[in-house]
């Protein structure tokens, strides 16, 4: 195999271990790292999204605000779930969520995990943009820190869409890409089988990321995986995502928010 | 039968565009074989059916603004290859070709120009240029321009035609979704208006983030706006869609827009709302305002 093909082949592997159907999601992390977890529900326009969820929890002595893509773990769940790709209404709780965080003064630890939003009649027809565009302005300039860690794969605008934050954490075998390899192979290649191609292109995997200086922290999983010790994932995810707050918490609101605004301006300037 | 259908047309302008050398074009929608004069005169819409022809940064602007009033910002701005990526051919090498063929360095063209008697910051994308993708070179002129309307106070029109993020250039491209609506937001805190125009195609991460995020919202009749693609939603759903999905009409019945504009009333329209969203003493719509108020009956005394 050349080295080419070696590399594209470990940078799969990384793939298919973000989507490992075993690994800890969403809320495996939300009740092993926090107590008291209540999940609100329902965007007050139209429905509730099981694939967002979210509500408030305690961190040590704060009140945090959970939000977080789930994705399900048997086929019914599944199903109810979504597969984790949110409509409009997902998004619009978040942004309730977001309002309410901003005005208790929770700070917001948002957890990433989907492959996009829906790609659905329905979403198109109730904004599912609209909704995604609303959040990227209201997370940009929320005055409450904001923590973001991705735990599997992070799916273009439908992850960004509860994704902006001050601080970008990601599990060691987590993606985020600006599309998903077989989309992109899909789109680029016009054959979907260059997917292991599109994966090594897309410079997805959580190293690349940090190598980007896009991802703060690239948060070290247990040998072979998250899914083999879900307790140490978690272990490692709580002291990561403790020790970010605590800065985060020392900043002036002003500063902060000014911070969150360059760290975005920064990309890709020219000057 | 295969004919290649032509969807650009060029209107005169100070910089050819991707114009087209044959003497008579197809409308792809009526199939109508078209008179290039006559369809310049009518600013690129089908004089049978009215079908919209794509535009080119430059027609469009010299189809918007006062003759000379533009001011171009950061042409020199051009994308790079960060990532090293190549698909069927090297992201480099795309970019050298687009840049060939359009004559522009990126995607979007911003400056200041004059529209109605008001000055304003107009950004405009093009499809031509790698389906008028957003990298990280295009968000930073889009960016600088939104900075700019908010810094000199004056309205922003952003004319969006884009297929989305621009996938050669990796996460870079995606974060500049969040980068514009920051943007957009302190532009909205500072109540600077803000009008988007979406032209076809508008889709993908461009609808997420500035493109949806005006304070007004036109659509050019019958183009193609929406979030997934039509395909992308039938593989994952199998869902029949419905007549007219995605299009400008469907999203005006949906509430997501304001108003669906013929090219032709354009700038009627946006001369209506510049008066209204950023009045000057200068602009044509107050001074007819105060003419008739000296005509009127006598205000009644009013206290502050």
């Amino acid at each position: 195999m050349s080295d080419n093909g070696s590399v594209a082949a470990a940078t799969w592997e990384q793939v298919e271990l973000a989507r490992h159907p075993d690994r800890p999601y969403a809320l495996d992390y939300v009740h092993a790292i926090f107590s008291n977890f209540l999940e609100l529900h329902g965007d007050r326009v139209f429905g509730d999204d099981h694939a967002i969820i979210g509500g408030p929890a305690s961190f040590d002595s704060r009140t945090i605000m959970v939000i977080a893509q789930q994705k399900g773990r048997s086929t019914s769940e599944r199903a109810m779930r979504n597969f984790g790709m949110a409509n409009p209404e997902g998004y619009r709780k978040a942004l309730r969520l977001v309002r309410q965080a901003e005005r208790f003064k929770f700070p917001i630890v948002a957890f990433v995990d989907t492959s996009g939003a829906f790609p659905g009649a329905g979403a198109e027809e109730r904004g599912i943009a609209w909704a995604i565009a609303e959040n990227l302005v209201a997370l940009s300039a929320a005055r409450v820190p904001i923590l973001t860690l991705v735990i599997g794969e992070g799916g273009s605008g439908g992850a960004l869409g509860i994704g902006v934050g001050d601080r970008l954490l990601m599990m060691e075998h987590s993606i985020y890409s600006v599309a998903m390899p077989e989309a992109c192979a899909s789109i680029l290649w016009r054959d979907i089988a260059r997917k292991v191609e599109a994966a090594e292109a897309l410079k997805l995997t959580a190293a690349d990321l940090k190598r980007l200086g896009l991802a703060d922290e690239i948060i070290p999983e247990p040998p072979g995986g998250a899914q083999n010790d879900y307790g140490q994932a978690a272990d490692a995810a709580g002291a990561a995502l403790r020790r970010h707050l605590k800065s985060l918490e020392a900043i002036a609101t002003d500063r902060l928010v000014e911070e969150r605004y360059q760290r975005y301006r920064r990309i890709g300037a020219t000057s | 039968m295969f004919r290649p259908k032509t969807r650009y047309v060029a209107l005169p302008s100070p910089r050819a565009g991707v114009g087209e050398e044959i003497d008579r074009l197809i409308c792809p929608k009526c199939d109508t074989s078209l008179e290039p004069a006559r369809l310049t005169a009518a600013l690129g819409v089908c004089y049978r059916c009215g079908y919209h022809f794509r535009l080119r940064a430059p027609e469009r602007i010299a189809m918007l603004v006062e003759p000379g009033s533009f001011r171009e910002e950061d042409q020199a701005i051009t994308a790079t290859d960060v990532l090293g990526f190549t698909d069927s051919q090297p992201y480099a090498k795309r970019i050298e070709q687009s840049r060939a063929t359009t004559g522009a360095n990126e995607a979007v063209t911003w400056g200041e120009a004059t529209l109605a008697g008001h000055r304003l910051v107009l950004v405009v994308l093009d499809f031509a240029f790698m389906g008028g993708s957003m990298g990280a070179a295009t968000g930073e002129k889009i960016t600088n321009g939104i900075e700019r309307a908010g810094q000199s106070r004056l309205p922003l029109l952003i004319v969006s035609a884009s297929g989305g993020a621009r996938m050669q250039e990796g996460m870079l491209a995606l974060m500049q979704l969040a980068k514009t609506s920051a943007a957009l937001g302190r532009l909205a805190a500072a109540g600077v208006p803000y009008i988007s125009l979406l032209t076809d195609p508008t889709m993908g991460g461009v609808t997420a983030s500035f493109a949806s995020l005006g304070d007004v919202i036109i659509a050019e009749p019958g183009a193609m706006i929406g979030f997934a693609g039509a395909r992308v939603i039938q593989q994952a759903t199998y869902e029949t869609l419905p007549d007219g999905f995605q299009t400008a009409e469907f999203l005006l019945a949906h509430g997501m827009i304001d108003l669906v504009v013929p090219r032709q009333e354009l700038p009627a329209v946006l001369r209506q709302l510049l008066d209204l969203y950023a009045p000057t003493a200068a602009a044509p719509g107050l001074q007819l305002q105060r003419q008739a108020k000296k005509t009127a009956a006598p205000a009644p005394a009013v206290t502050r």
